[in-house]
Formats: C-alpha cells, sequence, structure tokens
C-alpha cells in the first residue's frame, strides 16, 4: 500500500555553513540588492527596454536555495531569482547586456531579463508563461538521470503560476519517474495584484507535495540559512535518488510586480510590517552580532558589488544594439 | 529491399536511429510494454531497455515539454502523442519552449513529434484530426507529412537529426493500407524537398499525406477516361515548403490543384495558393482550385465523414472542371 512521503522539518540539523559560507550568501544578497537599485536607475533614465523585474524582498530565497547547488547541477530559475544566477556564476556583465538588449547579451537581443540561457554555467532561464518551465526542467532532470550525471535541477514557481496545469503535469511526472528535481513556489502574497485569497484555498502550499507522493516543506522565505538548509536537504535528497521535493518559500514581493506598477492594492501596512523582516537586513544583524561582517569586510564588499556593477552598466551601455535585419536570422538550428 | 507497411518503414525509421544514436530515446502514453496504441513501438521496449522507451503519464503537455528539456540539454528524444487530436493538451510547450528556444538560446532542440494523423477511420471528431495548420503559423517548427512506406522511413531519419523540433504527421489511414519497397541501408530524406509523383502538362496537383493516393487515383482516371495528363507533386514536407519546386510545376502546367485532407479555412493550401499568386501569376491559366475537409469537425458516422473528406471522385471533379477552364 502507498504510503505519503514523510515531510522533514525545514531545519532538520544544526548548519552546515562556515562563516565563509555565511559571507559569500550575504555578499550575493547584498549585489542582488545593488542590482535591483541599479536596475532601478536605468530604469528611471529610461535605459532599460522593456519593464524592469526586481527581487526585493526575495534575495534570501534566491539566494539560499542556489547556494545549495553544485556546478554541475542545473538551475532553471525565475525573474525574481537574479541572486540564483549571481550564485549560479552568472557575470554582472551578461545580467546588464541582457536588461539593455545587446547584441553581445547571452540572448543577442532576441530576449531579455533573464530570460537566457547560458550552458555552461548550467542556467537555463524563464519564459513569461512561468509555469512551462516545470515540464521542461522535468526533461533536464530526466537527461541528466539518463547520463548518469548525479545532478539536480532546480526550478521555481509563484503562488500564481502554480496553479497552471504543468505545474500539475510536471511535478507529476517527475515524482512518478523519481527524477533529481527541486521545485521551489516563491509564495511572496501576491501574483500581479491578486492575493493568495484568490489564487488557492489551501493553507500550505507546500501540502500539494501529499498529492504526489512527495515531500512537501514550507519555510520562511525571508531567512536564508532556513532556506538554504531546506534546500540542501532536497538536493542531497534528490542525488540520492530519492527523486522531488517541493519547497514553500515565504516571503513578500516588496515592489511591484514590475517598475510600472505601484502596488497600490496592497493593504496599508502590509509592506511596513514586512520590512521588520527585510531579508537582508536580518541577516546583515545576525552576522554583525555574530562578528562575521566587520566594519572593513562590508566596506570592502560594498566596494567589490559596486565597481563591479559600475563596470557592467558602463560596458552595457557602450555595446552596440543588434542591427535589425539580424531579426530574420536563426529561426531553426542549422 | 524488403516490403514494408507505412507504420512499419517509420517504425524501422525510429529503430536505426536508436540503434546508431544512444541519445535517441522514446517518451509517450502506452509505448512501453503494449508497444503503443497503433503498436509503432512494439518489440522496442525489449530491445532498448525501460530508459530509452519511457511509458509517460497521461501529460501531453509534460511529455513534450521534457522532450523540449532533453532535447535543449543534448538528447534526442522522439515524443508519441497517441493521436495528433491531443496535441492540443501539449500546444502552449511546444509554440512557448519548443519553437521558440532557437532563436531566443541558440541552442539546437533536436526533438520530433509523433502525430497519428487524419479521419478515414471513423474516428470521429476527436480522433480524426489534421493538426498541421495549427503549427504551420509558428516560426520555428518543421513539419513533415510522410504518404509512402519510403518516405515514412527516411523523413523519420531525417527528423531525428535535424537539430529542430520536427513535427512528423504519420496518417493513421495510410499505417496499414500502404506497402511499399524500403531498402534496408541507411538513407535519409531531405526535409523541405517535395516530389513529383507523375509527370503531366494539362493540370498540377499539390498535395501531402493521406491525400497523395487518391490524387494520383484521380489522375490515372482522367488520364484513362479523358486523355488528360496530370501532374501530382507530393510535397512530403511542409514547414520548410518547396517553394521552388512548387513554381516550378506551376509553369508547365499553367492550372493549379491543391489537395489536402484537413479543413480548406487557413490551411496549408491558402498559403500555397497565395506563393503562387505572388510569384507565378503569369503561369495560370486557371484561378487557383482548393479541395479539403469542409469547415466542420470530422464526423462520426460513415456517410457524413465521407462527406467531409476528400476523396478520388471529389478530386476527379476538381480537375475536369479546372482542365475544362
Amino acid at each position: 500500500m502507498p504510503v505519503a512521503a514523510k515531510s522533514p522539518k525545514a531545519v532538520a540539523q544544526p548548519s552546515r555553513l562556515s562563516n565563509h559560507d555565511r559571507l559569500q550568501l550575504y555578499y550575493f544578497m547584498r549585489m542582488t540588492r545593488e542590482v535591483d537599485n541599479a536596475i532601478l536607475r536605468l530604469y528611471r533614465q529610461s535605459k532599460i527596454v522593456g519593464g524592469a523585474y526586481t527581487s526585493y524582498g526575495n534575495e534570501a530565497t534566491a539566494v539560499g536555495s542556489a547556494y545549495a547547488l553544485q556546478e554541475n547541477d542545473y538551475l532553471l530559475p525565475m525573474h525574481r531569482d537574479l541572486g540564483a544566477h549571481l550564485v549560479k556564476g552568472q557575470t554582472l556583465r551578461n545580467v546588464f547586456l541582457q536588461q539593455l538588449g545587446r547584441v553581445n547579451s547571452l540572448t543577442r537581443g532576441r530576449d531579455g531579463t533573464g530570460h537566457y540561457a547560458d550552458p555552461a554555467k548550467k542556467i537555463y532561464g524563464n519564459v513569461s508563461h512561468l509555469a512551462a518551465m516545470i515540464p521542461f526542467a522535468v526533461g533536464v532532470a530526466l537527461a541528466a538521470t539518463l547520463r548518469k550525471e548525479k545532478a539536480v535541477v532546480m526550478n521555481y514557481i509563484g503562488d500564481g503560476g502554480c496553479n497552471v496545469g504543468d505545474f500539475h503535469e510536471g511535478l507529476n511526472m517527475a515524482a512518478v519517474m523519481k527524477l533529481p528535481l527541486v521545485l521551489i513556489i516563491e509564495n511572496n502574497q501576491f501574483a500581479y495584484s491578486t492575493p493568495n485569497t484568490r489564487q488557492f484555498a489551501a493553507q500550505k502550499l507546500s501540502d500539494r507535495g501529499l498529492g504526489y507522493g512527495i515531500p512537501g516543506v514550507t519555510v520562511d522565505g525571508t531567512d536564508v540559512i532556513r532556506v538554504y538548509e531546506t534546500c540542501r536537504t532536497a538536493v542531497d535528497r534528490a542525488r540520492r535518488g530519492e527523486g522531488p521535493t517541493l519547497i514553500e518559500t515565504i516571503s513578500m514581493r516588496m515592489h511591484g510586480h514590475s517598475a510600472s506598477d505601484d502596488a497600490s492594492y496592497v493593504p496599508k501596512g502590509m509592506i511596513e510590517e514586512w520590512k521588520k523582516k527585510d531579508p537582508l537586513e536580518k541577516f546583515e544583524r545576525v552576522l554583525v552580532n555574530d562578528r562575521v561582517l566587520t566594519d572593513s569586510v562590508k566596506k570592502e564588499l560594498e566596494s567589490k558589488i559596486n565597481s563591479g556593477i559600475e563596470d557592467a552598466v558602463a560596458f552595457a551601455e557602450e555595446s552596440p544594439y543588434p542591427r535589425g535585419e539580424e531579426a530574420a536570422e536563426g529561426v531553426f538550428a542549422p | 529491399m524488403a516490403t514494408m507497411t507505412y507504420i512499419e518503414a517509420l517504425s524501422r525509421g525510429m529503430w536505426e536511429e536508436m540503434e546508431q544514436d544512444k541519445s535517441v530515446f522514446l517518451l509517450g502514453e502506452d509505448i512501453g510494454p503494449y508497444g503503443g496504441a497503433f503498436k509503432a513501438t512494439k518489440g522496442f521496449l525489449d530491445h532498448f531497455g525501460s530508459e530509452r522507451v519511457i511509458d509517460a503519464t497521461l501529460s501531453e503537455a509534460a511529455i513534450i515539454g521534457a522532450a523540449t528539456g532533453a532535447a535543449v540539454v543534448g538528447m534526442r528524444p522522439i515524443a508519441e502523442m497517441q493521436f495528433a487530436d491531443f496535441v492540443t493538451c501539449g500546444f502552449n510547450q511546444l509554440v512557448v519552449n519548443s519553437a521558440k528556444t532557437h532563436y531566443r538560446w541558440n541552442l539546437p532542440v533536436p526533438m520530433v513529434v509523433r502525430l497519428p494523423t487524419g479521419g478515414y477511420i471513423h474516428g470521429g471528431p476527436y480522433h480524426s484530426t489534421n493538426p498541421e495548420a495549427w503549427f504551420f503559423h509558428v516560426p520555428g517548427l518543421k513539419i513533415v507529412a510522410p504518404s509512402t512506406p519510403y518516405d515514412a522511413k527516411g523523413l523519420m531519419k531525417a527528423a531525428v537529426r535535424d537539430n529542430n523540433p520536427v513535427l512528423y504527421l504519420e496518417y493513421k489511414y495510410l499505417y496499414r493500407r500502404i506497402k511499399g519497397e524500403v531498402p534496408e541501408d541507411d538513407y535519409v530524406l531531405e526535409i523541405g524537398k517535395g516530389e513529383v509523383k507523375r509527370n503531366g502538362s494539362d493540370a498540377v496537383v499539390f498535395t501531402y499525406g493521406s491525400t497523395v493516393h487518391f490524387s494520383l487515383e484521380a489522375a490515372e482516371q482522367l488520364s484513362r477516361e479523358d486523355g488528360a495528363e496530370v501532374m501530382v507533386v507530393d510535397l512530403r514536407s511542409l514547414m520548410p515548403l518547396d517553394k521552388e519546386l512548387i513554381l516550378a510545376s506551376v509553369r508547365p502546367t499553367g492550372k493549379v490543384l491543391i489537395v489536402h485532407e484537413d479543413n480548406i479555412t487557413g490551411g496549408i493550401g491558402a498559403e500555397i495558393a497565395a506563393l503562387i499568386s505572388e510569384h507565378a501569376f503569369q503561369s495560370l491559366d486557371a484561378p487557383i482550385k482548393r479541395i479539403g475537409a469542409i469547415d466542420t469537425p470530422v464526423p462520426f458516422a460513415p456517410p457524413l465523414e465521407e462527406f467531409c473528406l476528400p476523396n478520388k471522385d471529389k478530386i476527379v471533379s476538381g480537375l475536369r472542371e479546372l482542365c475544362s477552364y
């Protein structure tokens, strides 16, 4: 008789992270925040092509989750997961080239933002139909399994996107085939303007794991250490061949869906409440308290981040757009 | 040379490609121990094992999405839709992921989606669909439509080796009705090339798939009874379309009939007619004529289905009208 898979507790054991690791996590979260700030500055200067989608509030989730991956693992992130791109090794130059639609960007200007693939880093970005990437991720996990790569695939979806049929079809297939997939639902309270109460009636989205016979875990998405530990447990499990895990991270989308959205539909006081749990500030307090993040270390990291961003923005702005006629090329592969 | 049915030939094509390329694998419903609803993969599981012949969950979106993901990271999946009708459930994956990935990411997407296509089998509205026009409009998808066992094997091998998503239309009506000589060697047809099946200078028929056979029979009848010689061109590939062959065949004949099993409005025939009127208008001696299914779902009861779909007699009358213009 089939028995429902047991869901592990969010934190099953003491942290596996050294102080070096913790500083790395801080560095990538800080970098995410500063890149977002730079993107908004460029947006206000009308330099961003199209919309601007930021990660404010999601830094701990994106960084903590991707930090659980190894080099040979696959990352299939979403538009709030800039931090995951950075952890997986994406350069700031590539990030800004994508934002500005330049010819030397990873998509040669054919698509923007995180909608790129970088096979050398094993990053395969999202499409706008976010849930459509879940079956795609299942295929990547299947390929990795057939080739005996011992690699894990990490894919993300939102509290809105997880209501699309692809979520069910993909996760069910992955569960049946016991594929090495970790699917993270970033529950940030709003799908564009629609609150969770209008998206699902379940208490916890991670409870859906039960329906697929896989573990489902809910974790505080503003706590980078908890996110990491939960994801690491799931990644290890997947690598052992024990199948997928569904993880729900709880956080708040601190800005509108895109920069053109003033988020006036968010109830009064909600942003202020969540600001107290700002993932970056919260983690910074811990690291300062533990004397891991000293003033000099902080200054050093900030200057590294800021000069990296300055270089990347300048490089992207100096890079040319593709020529118009390049639009006609490359519909088919040779 | 061996004599094979159409379905044996396409199955043979898959088998040979799996033998020589470890990255080729099959994903579909009931394709394992059961060998597929039409037995196209009978014996594959025993020979290639369950890692390469994968019985999928009943999830067309997951099958096509997973095939796409696997292809993008270097595998060569062949996904089976049990009937072409059910590809609607995977439509989003095909047009959003499979079709646009190479353009955006410059990465090959070497995958085949097998589509058991069409009517004449009393399958009714949900087992008789001709899906080509839905996908013909989408940049990034190739479409092949073999009409003979020789082409079925040669185009299957071409589809598997192609670096793009290829929709492989296989006609259920032809599965066991059509037999032909199929070489045992490793031949591959070029996707995008049609073939002149019959020569003639009084008119030309452009067709593909099941209606190639009705068109050839109709041409023979016209030759016998009217002394008119009609050229018949089997397009074999719909995307890319062999525009060169189409235009070259209009010039010496001057009268064009386009025949397809799919319904008329917005079908492939409309695009071919537009192509000819743009580039070979001066060669035309008569208005272009189209024959296809009427614009209804394919109905169930035999007299209804017969009324709906093209057949030899309808093509004969169409050709007579055209030749006497």
